[in-house]
């Protein structure tokens, strides 16, 4: 994809390099004082719009969303139905454990899986992307404020 | 219970105390007395020990021995506790975890304020997270109090008091000269020692009933009096509906007020990156929940093996329940098994209140001198004034928990950690929530929800039936009641929510597009962080 836009092409010779092994181009740096500060902003801006973070937050989003509604849902749920229906909550399943037991180590058990998965995915994901994506961004407040930080 | 009991247990407090001011002025001899090294203890732990740290900072002694005594009463409805206790673990690591640590540098307000006009928004965050760890200091104070009257049999009301300002002056000693590295250091120690104690003592219940745990809870269910409806829903909270929707209530203010807790926020930034982040809030996860699945055992195997009459007979609230079943275990009242297992579990309920204290205090000094104090004096102050402001704060903060401490003696303990997180829930949450995902987020908006929850939540605790208008209640001459709950979570989280969106919508200010840009870049990619 292309983005007639000068800060995409600075963007895109910072791609890849993060590991080190290469020296970002220099970006032209913005010569009036008091663009600087504005262009700093900018630089926010435009990595906002780009595709590579538009994924990173659409994978976070899209895993966060659905596992925030369910656990949330899940919970809930248990709590109103163990205060309003004690009694559904009491039917034995075998020896001493009842429903309730098993909602409860339920609980327990989603929340172990669900931190699991919320790791792996973000691991797998999530990180590499986010980590190139910091770099870039860096280099780039760092050109746009002339070397200063 | 002997006197031996209570040398052995003094012998091995004094230790921990020993051990914890040794690493104090260890840590305080090479000091840099930077705010980073005093906030955030230099941000170079290691997930593991963050972790662990966390861990002993949220397992506080109203779980150790409050939940555990709540069970052994009431059987399943103390477990509920639990639950919420560990699932709200899953919204601070889905939604909170990594994107504070890339945001913040040392509070709640560093991430608030950096899309706002700074000023109202530090102070309306900075005034809340000093609200809410003022309450949750408090809690544990008066726990500190009635704990050592109850395991050291020493029950004047002067023994109370001296024990209430020598933890307070402990904590202000810990946070003033080894800021974040000693509290954290000491959290590990603590978090160890509790979990050493909890794994032995489950390990001997189970042993008991020869690994057997259906017959555990059997046996508990019928030595309790209540049958099968001890391992079911409804003891405690199944009377009218009043009791029923103050518990939905208390459940919501626990799932949801962790994530606005200021000591557990500011652990974040103790580590290097937000993967560092995530991966502490994993360990503390897998730690919280093991001791929770531990403190249900014995919870039930004090109901099992004390039994709930005699529980109830000792402290009315349980909070014995655990020393008594040590006792038990360890061969009766007589033995030398059952004296060095009381005064183990005694020692380790104070380790645990003097560090969930001391990390308490080093958030609210950050919160007073990092926000209050450095907004209200215009001029800027350099961070190594902050760090004196911060010392200086922690000995105010633990002469007013020490004050408040001493007067709210006979209110209940856990109460009061349900109160603080539920105005955590109102006051902390939603204006965390909106300033990291909502676009339009403006700084009236801000501050309204800070205010729009931490008001309702306090109004309504005044006007609840634990001040007023019931014998139990703080003051039983007056009836000023108007609301039946005592958790205030239902009604003041939405409110804190609404009252944030409302001065969203009504603001006339253009929200910054590129400061919010800022703030969701910098979040999920951790780009500038510090």
């Amino acid at each position: 994809m292309r983005y007639d836009d000068p800060w995409y092409d600075a963007l895109a010779s910072g791609w890849g390099e993060s590991d080190g092994s290469g020296v970002p181009a220099p970006v032209p740096a913005q010569q009036a004082g008091e663009e600087r500060g504005v262009a700093a902003a900018d630089v926010y801006l435009e990595v906002q719009r780009s595709a590579a973070f538009q994924e990173v937050r659409s994978r976070y989003r899209r895993f966060v969303v659905p596992g925030v509604a369910v656990f949330l849902t899940w919970y809930v749920g248990y709590v109103v139905t163990a205060t309003t229906a004690p009694g559904l909550m009491a039917r034995p399943v075998a020896g001493a454990l009842n429903v309730a037991m098993l909602a409860g180590l339920g609980q327990f058990l989603t929340t172990f899986l669900l931190a699991w998965a919320y790791a792996r995915h973000a691991r797998l994901r999530r990180d590499r992307a986010a980590l190139e994506l910091r770099w870039d961004t860096q280099e780039l407040t760092r050109s746009v404020r002339g070397g200063a930080l | 219970m002997t006197g031996h009991h209570q040398t052995l247990a003094l012998l091995l407090f004094s230790a921990f105390v020993a051990v914890t001011l040794a690493i104090t002025t260890w840590v305080s001899r090479n000091r840099h007395g930077s705010a980073e090294e005093f906030y955030a203890g230099g941000r170079l732990f290691s997930p593991l020990e963050n972790g662990f740290a966390i861990a002993g900072d949220y397992m506080s002694a109203a779980s150790f021995l409050g939940v555990t005594g709540l069970i052994a009463l009431f059987g399943y409805d103390g477990l509920l506790y639990v639950v919420g206790f560990l699932v709200a673990w899953l919204l601070v690591l889905f939604l909170v975890a990594e994107l504070v640590r890339n945001c913040g540098r040392f509070t709640l307000a560093d991430v608030v304020a950096a899309r706002m006009s700074e000023r109202p928004v530090r102070i309306a965050a900075g005034t809340s997270s000093v609200t809410v760890s003022v309450l949750y200091l408090v809690a544990q104070m008066v726990g500190a109090g009635s704990l050592v009257a109850l395991l050291l049999g020493r029950t004047s009301e002067a023994a109370q008091a001296w024990t209430v300002i020598g933890v307070g002056a402990l904590m202000v000693i810990y946070v003033s000269l080894g800021g974040m590295r000693a509290t954290t250091w000491i959290q590990i120690v603590k978090a160890v020692l509790l979990l050493g104690g909890t794994i032995a003592l489950t390990v001997l219940v189970v042993l008991r009933f020869h690994g057997d745990v259906d017959r555990l809870l059997l046996t508990a269910a019928e030595r309790s009096g209540h049958g099968d409806a001890f391992l079911a829903p409804g003891l405690k909270y199944g009377g009218s509906w009043t009791a029923r929707f103050d518990f939905i209530s208390l459940g919501l203010a626990l799932v949801l007020g962790t994530a606005g807790l200021p000591h557990i926020l500011s652990r974040f930034y103790t580590v290097p990156t937000a993967r560092a982040a995530r991966r502490s809030v994993l360990w503390s996860i897998g730690l919280i929940g093991g001791f929770y699945l531990m403190t249900i055992i014995l919870g039930f195997g004090a109901a099992a093996i004390v039994g709930p009459e005699a529980v109830r007979g000792s402290n009315a609230a349980g909070n014995t329940a655990v020393p008594l079943l040590a006792l038990d275990l360890g061969g009766g009242a007589d033995s030398t098994g059952g004296t060095v297992l009381f005064a183990i579990v005694a020692a380790v309920a104070f380790a645990t209140i003097l560090a969930v204290v001391a990390g308490i205090t080093l958030a609210s000094s950050a919160s007073v001198a990092h926000d209050l104090y450095a907004s209200l004096r215009r001029r800027r102050t350099e961070p190594r004034s902050e760090v004196a402001v911060a010392r200086v704060a922690s000995v105010g903060i633990g002469v007013v928990a020490i004050g408040l401490g001493l007067l709210a003696r006979d209110l209940n303990v856990a109460f009061l950690v349900g109160l603080a997180f539920a105005v955590a829930a109102s006051a902390n949450l939603p204006v965390l929530m909106y300033s990291l995902f909502w676009r339009g987020f403006t700084t009236r908006g801000a501050v309204w929800a800070v205010y729009g929850g931490l008001v309702p939540a306090l109004g309504l605790v005044v006007l609840s039936p634990v001040v007023s208008g019931s014998p139990e209640s703080l003051f039983p001459g007056v009836d000023f009641q108007y609301f039946p709950l005592q958790n205030p979570g239902l009604v003041s989280i939405p409110l804190g929510f609404l009252a944030g969106w409302l001065g969203t919508v009504t603001s006339a200010e253009v929200p910054d597009e590129a400061k919010h840009a800022e703030t969701e870049v910098r979040s999920l990619t951790g780009a500038g962080a510090v």
